[in-house]
C-alpha cells in the first residue's frame, strides 16, 4: 500500500503568513496509506480543521507540499466526501433528494446525472438502506431526529463513492448512544468500502474505536506531537471498548492531550 | 387554543373601532377633527362610486409598481448575494438611496414624466424595492460556510451552487420580503397621488381635506388599510404555498 495523502512540513496561516498572527498549523508533515482510517485528535482550535482544509484543497497552505494520490494539492480536490457537525442538509429537499445533490452537482456527475438518474436513484436508496435510513428516502430534514440527519449526511458525503472521506466532528452535536450507534454504522460503511478517511475528533474513545492510527495534534499552532497505531483487531464493537488493551489505549492518548494542554 | 388565536386579530380590530368611537363620542370631538369610525363607514357608503373608482385606480398603479419592484428586486438581489465585490460595492448606494424620502422624488419624477400614472408607479416600485433586494441578498450571502466547502469539495459550478442551493435558500426571505413591499408599494402610490396625482386615493383624500370632509379622507384611509391588509395576507398565502418547508412543518405545514 503506497502514501495517498502526504504532507510535508506544512504551515498555515489564516489570511496568509502575517507578522504576529499565529499559524493555525504548523510544520505539520503525516502520511496516510489508502485506505487507512485515521483520526486526529487535540484540543478544540488546534487547527485539526484546518488539516482537513489544506489536505481537501479548499484552503492552500502557506509552506510545505501537499499530496493527494501522488498529485500536489493545488485547488479543491473533487473526489473528496465531506461531513460536519453541522448536517448541512438542504430543507427544502428530501432525505432522497439531499443524498443525490453531489451526483448533480459534482465535475465527474453532473453531465450524466439525467441518463443515470434511475442508477443513482438505486444506489442512494441502497446507501440509505445501509445506514438504517429505509423508509426515511422522502422526508423531510426537519422530520428526522439529529441522529438520523448526521446519517443521511454521511450518506451524501459517499454517494458518489470518493476515494477520500473527510469528517470534521461528525458526531459531536449527539447524544452519547447514538454517537455510539452511529461509529459501528460508520466502521460498517468502512470495512466494506476501505475508502481512506480522516476523522477530526475530540472523544478519544471515539478515536481509538475507528482508527487504524491517531494523531494527537498540539494547541496552536497545530504541531503533529504523537503518533499512535490503534492495533484492535476489527470489526470492533461496543463491548471491546471496556476490554482493557482498548482502555489502555485510551488513556495513553488521554496523557498526550493532557501534556498538550498544559504546555 | 388556536381558535383564541384565530379570533384575536378580529377582536382587536373591532375593540379599536370601539374604543375610537366611544372616545369620540365621549369627549365630542368635532367631526372636522376626528369623524368616528361610524361616520367614516357612513362616507364611505355614500361617496362608493368615487371611492371605488380611486381605489381601484390606486390597486392597480401600485401592483404594477410592486411588479417591477418584484422583478428588479429579485434580480439585483441575485446579482449582489452571489458576489461579495457587487455586495460591498451596492450595498451603501442601496441604504443611500432608500434613506432618501421618496415624497422629496416625486416632484423630480413629475418634471421627467408629468403629472399622473408614470411618477405614481415608480414611486410605489421605489419605495418597496429596497427590502425585496436586501432580503434576496441576505438570504444568498449567509450560506453556511460548511455547506459550501462540501459543494466546492466537488467541484460544483458558481452557477449550480448558485441554482441548487442559493436561489431556494433565499426564497424564503424573498417571501418574507414581499409582504412587507406590498404594503410600502400602497404608501408609494398614495404619496405620488397626494403630491401630484389627478385620480387615486391619494388625489381623493387631497381634494375631500381642502374642502373638509374630513369622514370621506378617513373613509379612503380605511379603504387602502384594507387594501393592505389584503394584498399582505394573499403573500402570507403565496408563502406558505412555496416555501412551507421554512416553517419547519408547524402548523402552517
Amino acid at each position: 500500500m503506497t502514501a495517498f495523502v502526504e504532507l510535508e512540513q506544512v504551515t498555515m496561516t489564516y489570511g496568509g503568513p502575517g507578522i504576529d498572527t499565529v499559524p493555525a498549523v504548523a510544520d505539520a508533515s503525516l502520511t496516510i496509506k489508502q485506505g487507512e482510517f485515521v483520526a486526529m485528535v487535540g484540543p478544540s482550535g488546534c487547527g485539526k480543521s484546518s488539516l482537513l482544509k489544506i489536505v481537501s484543497g479548499l484552503m492552500p497552505a502557506d509552506k510545505g507540499i501537499t499530496r493527494v494520490a501522488g498529485e500536489p494539492v493545488t485547488r479543491p480536490l473533487t473526489m473528496v466526501g465531506m461531513a460536519f457537525q453541522n448536517a448541512t442538509l438542504l430543507p427544502w429537499r428530501t432525505t432522497l433528494e439531499n443524498v443525490l445533490l453531489p451526483l448533480e452537482v459534482s465535475r465527474t456527475h453532473r453531465g450524466s446525472f439525467r441518463r443515470k438518474k434511475a442508477e443513482h436513484l438505486e444506489t442512494a436508496r441502497a446507501l440509505l438502506k445501509t445506514v438504517g435510513l429505509e423508509g426515511y428516502e422522502d422526508h423531510a430534514p426537519y422530520e428526522l431526529s439529529g441522529g438520523m440527519q448526521q446519517r443521511a449526511s454521511l450518506c451524501r458525503a459517499l454517494i458518489h463513492a470518493p476515494d477520500l472521506l473527510l469528517l470534521d466532528e461528525p458526531f459531536a452535536a449527539l447524544d452519547a448512544f447514538t454517537r455510539e450507534e452511529l461509529w459501528g454504522v460508520l466502521q460498517d460503511l468502512w470495512m466494506q468500502r476501505k475508502f481512506t478517511v480522516i476523522l477530526v475528533t475530540h472523544d478519544l474513545r471515539e478515536a481509538v474505536y475507528l482508527a487504524d492510527r491517531v494523531y494527537v495534534v498540539s494547541k496552536r499552532p497545530g504541531r503533529i506531537v504523537y503518533e499512535r497505531p490503534i492495533p484492535l483487531a476489527r470489526p470492533r464493537t461496543l463491548e471491546s471498548t471496556f476490554d482493557q488493551d482498548f482502555v489502555d489505549l485510551v488513556h495513553k492518548l488521554r496523557d498526550h492531550i493532557g501534556e498538550v494542554r498544559a504546555s | 387554543m388556536i381558535s383564541k388565536i384565530k379570533l384575536a386579530p378580529w377582536l382587536a380590530t373591532i375593540g379599536l373601532f370601539v374604543f375610537w368611537e366611544v372616545v369620540c363620542r365621549l369627549f365630542s370631538v368635532p367631526e372636522f377633527i376626528l369623524p368616528t369610525p361610524s361616520a367614516s363607514i357612513a362616507a364611505m357608503i355614500e361617496y362608493w362610486p368615487a371611492i371605488w373608482q380611486n381605489a381601484f385606480y390606486t390597486f392597480w398603479v401600485t401592483m404594477v409598481g410592486f411588479a417591477l419592484a418584484v422583478i428588479f428586486g429579485l434580480a439585483l438581489g441575485l446579482v449582489t448575494g452571489a458576489s461579495a465585490v457587487v455586495y460591498s460595492a451596492i450595498y451603501p448606494l442601496l441604504v443611500g438611496f432608500n434613506s432618501i424620502p421618496k415624497v422629496a422624488i416625486v416632484p423630480v419624477l413629475v418634471v421627467w414624466f408629468g403629472i399622473g400614472t408614470i411618477p405614481a408607479i415608480l414611486t410605489a416600485f421605489t419605495i418597496s424595492f429596497f427590502p425585496i433586494v436586501v432580503n434576496v441578498a441576505t438570504g444568498l450571502a449567509t450560506l453556511e460556510p460548511e455547506l459550501k466547502d462540501v459543494l466546492r469539495s466537488l467541484g460544483a459550478r458558481k452557477i449550480d451552487i448558485l441554482l441548487k442551493v442559493g436561489v431556494p435558500r433565499s426564497m424564503p426571505y424573498f417571501f418574507a420580503s414581499l409582504k412587507v413591499a406590498v404594503t410600502l408599494a400602497f404608501v408609494g402610490t398614495v404619496i405620488s397621488e397626494t403630491v401630484a396625482g389627478n385620480a387615486g386615493m391619494g388625489h381623493l383624500m387631497l381634494t375631500a381635506s381642502s374642502s373638509f370632509r374630513v369622514p370621506l379622507v378617513f373613509a379612503g384611509l380605511l379603504v387602502i388599510a384594507a387594501m393592505g391588509v389584503g394584498m399582505y395576507v394573499v403573500f402570507v398565502l403565496v408563502e406558505r404555498r412555496f416555501v412551507g418547508w421554512a416553517f419547519r412543518g408547524g402548523d402552517n405545514g
